[in-house]
């Protein structure tokens, strides 16, 4: 292969070097207005009552828009379609959009918001998820599984119970998993504008313009044929871009009726009120082993507070407990999962979506377990590695998996044998690792159609160009899907022009989300591309007299493999085709095999293959101050086989950096004022100096590992490492803090304090561990019985009838590891 | 994006022009390298209906070496770097100049403008809206101090990294008003009260900043925080000490910043370093007696039972350094920098 598999400047590199990309705040267009939204002051509230007359009545104002505009409800799930643009009669966290002014300019705009008198009746304020699971009332929203808990799972492959009582030792343990957010350098923004024929154009730093276009239409009321929506170039999204938001429904509203461009451009504070992050999530995990470090059951339960709004809050809830078995052998499992409302800003997909809470729990449960069982914690893992080509307890389809290489890569280029358990007191060497999807298996609606879909044009002047509704994030989409079809066809990736993320202009694709892009659209660019190849070649070998078969396509020439003289270039390639064909557009989609799980809930944690990581973290911690540092990590990733190597190791080094902002610092905290005194509940930072990330000055040295093994479900073998590489570094990091200084911090962020006070408490010959007391006591309905698949499940729940003991007796049948 | 209120500009180009501009309104306000009074100004915690720039006035940029040294107050943080004598004398104050914000904030920033930083607060460095939902503070547009509702004043933090350490070294500012010029210990800048933490008269520009001779002192400069770069002090200790040729310490002065909302001197803990070695167990000592007066609250970064905790280890830091120390390996770890003289 000439291009996959090289290291090579991206295809959109010199737009961004020199400045030339346009982010949407860089959109200019003629009689454009600005628009800035009025938000709550208020926690959780009644609006009685809005009165805009001042604002309207400024001079350079041209609108004003309430909840009343937009009535209809939107959400980016199908059974969460709970959020409207603007409130219509309640507001549910501090930050929650209730008016939309267009005015002249930013500064007019945001002058007329103090002129709006907004009046509230308020009500109970949740702060505290407890709060949210033992009061009913007043429920944040009307649809919830009761009061204000959002959704309840309960999930029970085969007999954990008898899995439990065959262990030889069970380990009990709570973690708190702080949230955090994206903190994308840019900041959401938006432009909306009717096109010269009345229709709606969005242009918006979107992750997923298809999900906006469902969304305009449902909210808007408008045919989805009448409008359009360009992604622009994402300044980073992490996932904090791939829900609808209120923006840019209230804009796309503004420019309907006033037949006006209008910007809006939000500022840091309201990113942080948009959020979408990571769930705080408290978590119980309850495992039984055996001496030789074999798992025999694991029980676990999570507590999610979700926010105002329930977001993609369904599939969060289902992924903190998917993945849980696709990494080790695990016979049988019960999983058990809460979300509640609370009156602060919507949770939603943060990088490792739902996962990298309980990735936490189990990694530094693991090095417990290693560590009661004097076990090497990277030889307990090796031990119990899952299988390649198995359906795990949970009905995931594992294929191939790189995970025991990736540890032993890791092991080894750190030295861990000679140096884990043997450093100086105070300085320490940590391991964990983990799994992610390769995009996840079901769309986010119900749909039986292509998850990714290319088109091809190739002309007779050899130009090629390729339309996808794929999204360049900042991660390389438009790179990726150059350079599938490059590779195909034999040209240079700069021969070839994309087209992405334009729903007027490019077929479907999902979206980038899920770690989905590069496997679902490489796979369909691919298939796009050989089928014009495959043109291309019928008309050469014609005019050659060489059968098609024998012609390769490399280097701009089309050549006779047993004979590389009797070659054409690309471009009169393309002109015979064109003459034998007519005009030559090929197209190409991809679907995801379809799932072996099939009970309710099966749909979340599906992929066509997973990632694995793992990841060795070295810390350096004063044992007189707690003060902690990262000087080096060591990190492993299975990512089939890298196309480009240079966005491979940027994506791998990008999540340490992430995961090291979530491991030491990051919170997304909120400060209740004393009740007595004040009814505010705030974000306690939304600010980019006080919501601390890590800087340049903060980061460690990385040595990165590519574990390559082709996968046969990715084009070119290609897996996902947008995600993955982010889950090993903070139970890793956790880790290595016990190995330092003996202690067991099982909460994120791993902060100084804690880490004192951890030590305080190990002196006082107490626990040496700081981390939640208890999970909460939580009311469970019965699981959904799915009996494994060695039990002779089929990958449906059994019939409710059966009783868990009798579910339970088929467990001493379990697979012979 | 956040945008300004509107106001009025205007660039003097000399000093007298800047005071006469001071008499005449009461509500204007100096700018210099704006990295403090814009951002405020954009979250409305601060609304001048006047602004003067001093970015033209070639004489608040001046630099004269005497038996001391004298800095203007418009020097850039990084032009201060840049000067050799303060790097090689005054060492402390390279090394706070060195820790604050960011290089590209230090290119703006200016000495005087860092001695003269708004007081800082979780509660109060919000934009309007933020502050609205809680109901305003007492330091802008409300009553309560949220840090502590039953204080009676406002207990924002002194986040200056400059004035600690100039404090330290002894040095006095120039302020000067359309009639009366005069000189002051620079500790006596400032009051301990976070809205009127400054007793520079509101018609008063600070000029200059006045640093005694270096002869026979060492200093250092120890800023606690959660980053390497960026972040405003939780904590800091500036250490000066004047030694005999006999290693006996002469004099000290030991200030603590970030701490209250002024610069704390330590007098007690200075006072018993003098007139012996210093030894670990004097380190030791003055580390305990420092800590005494310090009263961080909950209103920075970090909790402040671990800040209090952390200034007996911060302020052995900088004495173990001016004693000569090899400190290089807690400079990596504490500042992640060398930071070295």
């Amino acid at each position: 292969m000439r291009i996959i598999g090289k290291t090579r400047r991206r295809v959109d590199a010199r737009a961004k070097v020199t400045g030339q990309t346009r982010f949407a705040d860089d959109i200019v267009l003629p009689r454009m207005l600005h628009a800035r939204l009025l938000r709550s002051p208020v926690a959780h509230a009644r609006i009685v009552a809005i009165d805009t007359s001042r604002a309207r009545a400024m001079r350079g104002v041209y609108l004003v828009l309430t909840g009343r505009d937009l009535p209809i409800p939107y959400g980016i799930l199908p059974v969460s379609q709970d959020e409207h643009a603007l409130a219509v009669d309640r507001v549910r966290f501090v930050g929650d959009p209730v008016a939309l002014v267009v005015a002249r300019d930013e500064l007019t705009a945001g002058e007329a918001l103090d002129l709006i008198e907004v009046q509230y009746e308020r009500l109970h304020i949740f702060a505290d998820p407890i709060d949210s699971l033992t009061r009913d009332e007043p429920a944040i929203h009307a649809a919830a599984a009761r009061g204000n808990v959002h959704k309840l799972v309960s999930l029970a492959f085969g007999d954990t119970d008898r899995g439990l009582a065959d262990a030889d030792l069970v380990f009990e343990d709570t973690f708190f998993y702080q949230g955090n957010t994206h903190l994308p350098i840019e900041q959401h923004a938006a432009v909306a504008a009717l096109d010269p024929d009345g229709k709606l154009v969005l242009w918006s730093s979107t992750q997923t313009p298809h999900y906006v276009h469902r969304a305009l239409a449902r909210a808007l009321a408008l045919p989805a044929a009448h409008i359009r929506v360009i992604a622009t170039p994402n300044g980073g999204g992490f996932g904090g871009k791939s829900d609808p938001f209120n923006h840019e429904v209230a804009i796309a509203k503004a420019a309907l009726v006033l037949d006006r461009p209008v910007k809006i451009c939000l500022n840091r504070e309201e990113v942080f009120y948009c959020h979408r992050g990571r769930h705080p999530v408290v978590m119980h995990f309850k495992t039984g082993v055996k001496r030789d470090g074999t798992i025999t059951a694991v029980q676990l339960e999570t507590l999610l507070d979700g926010g105002a709004y329930g977001s993609y809050g369904v599939a969060s809830t289902f992924y903190t407990g998917a993945l849980q078995t696709v990494t080790y052998h695990i016979p049988s499992y019960r999983f058990r999962g809460c979300r509640v409302f609370t009156n602060k800003p919507p949770c939603g997909p943060k990088r490792g979506h739902g996962t990298p809470q309980s990735r936490f729990g189990q990694e530094v449960q693991l090095d417990k377990i290693a560590q009661a069982l004097a076990i090497d914690p990277a030889e307990l893992r090796l031990r119990i590695v899952e299988r390649p080509d198995t359906i795990t307890a949970n009905y995931m389809r594992v294929g191939t998996i790189g995970l025991a290489e990736c540890i032993r890569r890791i092991v080894d280029a750190s030295d861990w044998r000679a140096r884990y358990r043997k450093l100086p007191h105070g300085r320490g060497l940590g391991l964990a690792c983990s799994a992610y999807l390769s995009g996840a298996g079901l769309p986010i609606y119900w749909n039986d159609m292509p998850h990714s879909a290319v088109q091809l044009k190739l002309d007779r002047s050899g130009g090629v160009a390729v339309f996808c509704g794929a999204t360049e994030i900042g991660q390389g989409s438009d790179d990726v899907l150059v350079a599938c079809v490059a590779e195909i066809l034999g040209i240079d990736p700069l021969d070839v022009r994309a087209v992405t993320g334009d729903t007027d202009l490019t077929p479907v694709d999902l979206g980038s989300y899920s770690s989905r892009v590069t496997l679902m659209m490489g796979n369909a660019a691919i298939q796009a591309a050989e089928r014009a190849r495959d043109m291309l070649a019928t008309a050469v070998g014609e005019h050659l007299g060489v059968a098609a078969g024998r012609l390769a396509f490399a280097d701009r020439r089309v050549f006779d493999t047993q004979n590389p003289a009797a070659a054409v270039a690309f471009d009169r390639a393309v002109c015979l085709a064109e003459a034998k064909f007519g005009a030559i557009g090929t197209t190409g989609s991809y679907t995801p095999p379809r799932s072996a799980a099939r009970y309710k809930g099966g749909g979340v944690g599906p992929t066509p293959t997973y990632s694995y990581s793992a990841a060795i973290v070295e810390v350096d911690v004063d044992p007189a101050t707690g003060w902690i540092q990262v000087p080096r990590i060591w990190i492993a990733h299975d990512i089939g086989r890298a196309l480009n190597p240079a966005l491979v190791r940027g994506q791998i080094e990008g999540s340490v950096y992430m995961a090291l902002g979530e491991a030491l610092m990051e919170e997304q905290e909120f400060r209740r004022l004393p009740p007595r005194l004040s009814a505010a509940l705030v974000h306690k930072f939304p600010s980019m100096l006080e919501y601390k990330s890590p800087t340049t000055l903060d980061m460690p040295e990385i040595f990165t590992e590519l574990v390559e093994h082709p996968d046969p479900r990715g084009p070119f073998g290609a897996k996902e490492v947008g995600q993955g590489p982010l889950l090993p570094v903070m139970p890793a990091l956790a880790n290595a803090v016990y190995d330092a200084v003996g202690v067991r911090i099982d909460e994120i962020p791993v902060t100084p304090e804690k880490i004192l006070a951890a030590l305080k408490a190990k002196a006082a010959g107490k626990e040496p561990r700081f981390g939640p007391p208890r999970f909460p006591d939580i009311d469970w309905p019965e699981p959904l019985q799915v009996p494994p698949p060695w039990e002779g499940g089929g990958g449906t729940a059994s019939a409710p009838l059966r009783s868990a003991s009798s579910a339970a007796s088929a467990s001493s049948t379990r697979s012979n590891r | 994006m956040m945008r300004l209120p509107r106001f009025a500009y205007r660039a003097p180009r000399s000093v007298g022009e800047v005071t006469d501009i001071l008499a005449a309104n009461e509500g204007a306000m100096v700018v210099a390298g704006g990295t403090d009074v814009l951002p405020n100004m954009k979250r409305r915690q601060q609304t001048p209906a006047l602004l003067v720039g001093l970015r033209g006035i070639a004489e608040l940029k001046l630099v004269a070496e005497h038996d001391g040294l004298t800095i203007g107050a418009g020097v850039t943080l990084a032009d201060l770097l840049d000067i050799p004598l303060v790097r090689q004398r005054y060492t402390g104050l390279w090394q706070a100049a060195a820790q604050i914000a960011t290089p590209h904030l230090r290119n703006m920033g200016t000495l005087g403008g860092n001695l003269c930083l708004d007081t800082r607060c979780n509660y109060y460095d919000q934009t309007y809206e933020w502050r609205k939902a809680i109901d305003f503070c007492m330091k802008k547009d409300g009553e309560t101090c949220w840090v502590a509702p039953s204080s009676r004043r406002c207990l924002a933090v002194s986040s200056t990294d400059a004035a600690p350490m100039l404090a330290a070294l002894g040095a006095d500012v120039c302020l000067r008003s359309a009639d009366r010029e005069r000189r002051v210990p620079i500790a006596d800048l400032y009051r301990n009260d976070g809205i009127d933490y400054l007793t520079r008269q509101r018609d008063e520009l600070l000029t200059s900043i006045q640093l005694p001779p270096a002869a026979g002192w060492r200093s250092a400069y120890w800023k606690l925080r959660r980053r390497g770069s960026f972040d405003f002090p939780v904590l800091s200790v500036a250490a000066a000490l004047q030694f005999a040729t006999d290693r006996t310490v002469t004099a000290a002065r030991l200030v603590l910043g970030a701490v209250a909302s002024c610069p704390i001197v330590v007098k007690g803990a200075a006072a018993a370093l003098v007139g012996r070695a210093l030894t670990d167990e004097a380190i030791a000592t003055a580390a305990d007696l420092a800590a005494h007066p310090a009263r961080p609250m909950d209103n920075t970064d970090f909790s402040l039972i671990w800040r209090k905790r952390m200034v007996r280890d911060l302020v052995s830091y900088a004495l173990r350094e001016v004693r000569g120390d090899d400190v290089r390996e807690l400079r990596r770890r504490v500042s992640r920098a060398a930071l070295l003289a």
